[in-house]
C-alpha cells in the first residue's frame, strides 16, 4: 500500500482501501517503536468491531500491545501468514504485513482520521 | 553446562522404593498416561552437583548490586529471616484454632496479624488493612474488588470504567478488567506527570475508580494528586493508590490523607520481605472509611484482651485460604519493629536520597528522561546514545560484565531507550560511587570502542542471547 493514500490514528494503525475493502495495519514508526515483534493476534472472522475497540494484540520483546481498529466495519479477512511469520510486521508494516481487513467500513468516518500529512505533523510533535 | 536431561541414564535412580507390602490396586485406563514421563534418570549427588551449580549461576541482591528500577530489590535483613524461623512460627498450622486443646495457642499469631494490620493502616492513613491477599497484584484485584462491591452496593450500576495513567503500575489495567471493569488509559504529560486537564477529558459519571501510583514509574510525585481527588469524588469515583511505590514516601505522607480510598501494600518492596516472583508473597489492602465495611474477611477482632476471628456483614469473603501467606506478613512485622518509627523514616529518606545521589552524578553523560526531581528511582533515556548505535540494550549486558545486575531497560515504554535505576536504601556511598563511575566508564566506551558494549556480555556462563528466538520458539523438553 501507498503509506501517502492511507488514514492514521493517534495510537499508530493505519487503514487503507483494497478493492472496495480497508485493511488496516500498524505504522512503520509503530513496528520501529515495538522492536522486534514476536507475536500477534488476530481478531475473529465476521466480528463486528467499534471504533478504537481491541480487535488484535502484538508482542515484540519489549512489551505486548493493543491494535484498535481504527473506524468501525466487519472482519472480512485476517492475514494469518502473521501467525507463523510476524517478523513481516517489522519488515513490511504497509504491505505483507497488515493485520486485518474491513467491510462495511462508513467512509465519513474515516475524515475523522488523520492523513499522512497530518501524520508526520503528529509524530514530530510526539518527538518535541 | 549440561541438562539435568542429559545427565539421564537408564535404570538410575536417587530413591529406591520398599517392595509391595500392599495388594497392589489397579488405576482405571483413562486415569493412565499413554506413555511414560519423560523424566530424567540421575542419582542423588547427580541431583545435588546440578542444583549446586545451578544456584551458583544465580544472581540476588546478597551477591551484587541489584538497581532494577521499579521492582524495588530491597535487601532483607536476616532478622525477619530468624523471626520468621521460630518454631512458634514456623510450626503452626492453619487449623490449630479448631482444635479445643490448641486454640489458645494461636492468640500470639492473631496478636500479630492484628498488630500489623494497624501498623499497616497507620503508615498508610487507612481505617485498616486486610493482609489476606498473597501478592502485590492480588491486592490489586482486591482493591479493585473492592471497589465493585461499594457500587454495587450503592446501586452504582452505571460504573463500569476505570482509569489509569500510564505512568501507572503496569499490572493495574489487568486488575480492574478481572474486576468487571473496562479500563480507559490516560497518558501523562511531557514532564512525567498526570495533568488535571488530560484527566478531565477522560473523567465522567461512567468512572468507578482511578487508580493511581504516587511516586509513579516514572519515579516523579505526581503533585496533583490532591485536585484528581477532588474531582474523582465529585462523581463518587473511588481513588486506589498503588503501593508499588510507598517505599519512597513512607513516614513522609498517607495516601490517605492526599485522598485515596484503597490501596494496596507491596510488603517485599516497602518491608523487606523476600521478593515473591511467584511466590510467596503478600500484597495486603488497605481502606478508608468508605470501602471498611467491605474488607476480605475473617478478620482478627480484639475483645477483653481475647482475639477471635469475625466475618464483617458486607465483606467481599476470603481472598485466599486462611490467612495468606502468614509468614510473609511475619517478617514485614519483623521489620517494621526493627526499624521502629523514625527508623522507617530514614529508610524512605535514604531511598530518595540514593536515587537522586546516582542522578547527580550521572546526568551529564547520560540525559534524564524527566525535568523534575526524582523520588526513588531515577530514568534516562539512552536515545543519544542509541542513535549512535549503543543502545540501553548493550549498556545493560555491559553492566553484566562488570558484575552488576542491569537496571530496568525498556520500561517503562513512555520513555525511549529507557534506563531506570533504583539503587534502594541499603546501598553504601561506596557501591553507589563504584557503580556510577563504571556507568561512566561505560558511557565514554560507548563513545570511543562501541563494540566492547554491543559485544557484552563476555564474562557471563552464556553470552549475548537471542531474544526473539527465545520469545518465537519456545522448546521446554519437559512438556
Amino acid at each position: 500500500m501507498d503509506p501517502e493514500k492511507l488514514w492514521y490514528t493517534e495510537d499508530h494503525e493505519w487503514i487503507g482501501e483494497v478493492n472496495s475493502v480497508y485493511a488496516v495495519g500498524i505504522t512503520q514508526h509503530a513496528q520501529e517503536a515495538l522492536g522486534d515483534i514476536t507475536f500477534v493476534e488476530l481478531p475473529e472472522l465476521e466480528r463486528e468491531v467499534a471504533a478504537q475497540e481491541e480487535t488484535a494484540v502484538v508482542e515484540s520483546v519489549k512489551a505486548a500491545s493493543d491494535v484498535y481498529a481504527p473506524v468501525s466495519g466487519r472482519v472480512v479477512q485476517v492475514n494469518s501468514e502473521l501467525e507463523t511469520r510476524p517478523e513481516l510486521v517489522n519488515q513490511d508494516p504497509y504491505g505483507k504485513g497488515w493485520f486485518y481487513k474491513l467491510a462495511d467500513v462508513i467512509t465519513d468516518d474515516l475524515n475523522e482520521l488523520m492523513s499522512a500529512d497530518e501524520y508526520r505533523a503528529y509524530l514530530a510533535k510526539l518527538e518535541e | 553446562m549440561q541438562l539435568i536431561f542429559e545427565k539421564s541414564r537408564a535404570g538410575r535412580r536417587a530413591i529406591n522404593f520398599d517392595a509391595l507390602d500392599v495388594p497392589e490396586a489397579k488405576l482405571a485406563p483413562e486415569l493412565c498416561r499413554a506413555n511414560a514421563a519423560a523424566l530424567p534418570e540421575v542419582g542423588e549427588l547427580d541431583v545435588v552437583r546440578h542444583f549446586t551449580h545451578l544456584s551458583q549461576r544465580n544472581v540476588g541482591i546478597d551477591d551484587t548490586f541489584y538497581p532494577l528500577g521499579s521492582c524495588t530489590m530491597k535487601y532483607n535483613p536476616k532478622i525477619a529471616e530468624v523471626v520468621a524461623a521460630m518454631p512458634g512460627m514456623a510450626k503452626l498450622h492453619p487449623h490449630q484454632s479448631s482444635s479445643a486443646a490448641y486454640a489458645g495457642t494461636v492468640q500470639g499469631a492473631y496478636a500479630l496479624i492484628h498488630e500489623l494490620e494497624a501498623m499497616l493502616a497507620e503508615i498508610a492513613g487507612m481505617k485498616a488493612a486486610s493482609i489476606q491477599p498473597i501478592a502485590g497484584a492480588h491486592g490489586e484485584l482486591t482493591g479493585a474488588l473492592l471497589m465493585a462491591a461499594y457500587h454495587r452496593d450503592k446501586g452504582n450500576t452505571h460504573k463500569d470504567t476505570v482509569i489509569v495513567p500510564d505512568s501507572a503500575h503496569g499490572t493495574n489495567p489487568a486488575s480492574a478488567v478481572m474486576a468487571g471493569f473496562k479500563v480507559v488509559e490516560v497518558p501523562s504529560d511531557s514532564d512525567g506527570t498526570l495533568h488535571v486537564d488530560k484527566f478531565q477529558a477522560v473523567m465522567n459519571d461512567r468512572v468507578a475508580g482511578v487508580m493511581l501510583t504516587c511516586p509513579n514509574t516514572h519515579g516523579l510525585f505526581e503533585s496533583n494528586v490532591a485536585r484528581i481527588a477532588e474531582l474523582a469524588h465529585e462523581v463518587d469515583a473511588l481513588l486506589y493508590y498503588d503501593g508499588a511505590n510507598l517505599n519512597a514516601i513512607v513516614g513522609q505522607c498517607r495516601p490517605g490523607d492526599l485522598g485515596f480510598d484503597v490501596m494496596h501494600y507491596n510488603l517485599h518492596k516497602t518491608f523487606a520481605t523476600p521478593h515473591g516472583m511467584g511466590g510467596p508473597g503478600c500484597g495486603p489492602v488497605g481502606v478508608g472509611e468508605r470501602l471498611l465495611p467491605y474488607l476480605p474477611g475473617p478478620r482478627v477482632v480484639h475483645h477483653d484482651g481475647i482475639y477471635s476471628l469475625e466475618t464483617p456483614e458486607k465483606s467481599i469473603g476470603r481472598i485466599a485460604a486462611f490467612f495468606g501467606n502468614f509468614l510473609i506478613a511475619v517478617r514485614a512485622y519483623a521489620y517494621m519493629r526493627f526499624y521502629g518509627d523514625e527508623g522507617l523514616r530514614d529508610v524512605s529518606r535514604v531511598a530518595v536520597l540514593n536515587a537522586n545521589y546516582i542522578h547527580a552524578r550521572l546526568k551529564h553523560a547520560f540525559k534524564p528522561a524527566f525535568g523534575k526531581p526524582f523520588m526513588h528511582e531515577c530514568v534516562f533515556t539512552a536515545q543519544p546514545q542509541a542513535e549512535k548505535g549503543v543502545r540501553a540494550m548493550d549498556f545493560a549486558k555491559a553492566l553484566l560484565d562488570r558484575g552488576y545486575h542491569a537496571p530496568t531497560v525498556y520500561f517503562p515504554l513512555t520513555v525511549k531507550e529507557c534506563l531506570m535505576i533504583e539503587p534502594t536504601e541499603t546501598e553504601s556511598k561506596e557501591t553507589l560511587d563504584a557503580f556510577c563511575d563504571t556507568m561512566l566508564e561505560l558511557a565514554r566506551l560507548a563513545e570511543e570502542c562501541p563494540e566492547i558494549l554491543q559485544q557484552a556480555p563476555i564474562t557471563t556462563p552464556v553470552g549475548r542471547l537471542d531474544e526473539v528466538k527465545a520469545a518465537k520458539d519456545l522448546n521446554c523438553a519437559c512438556l
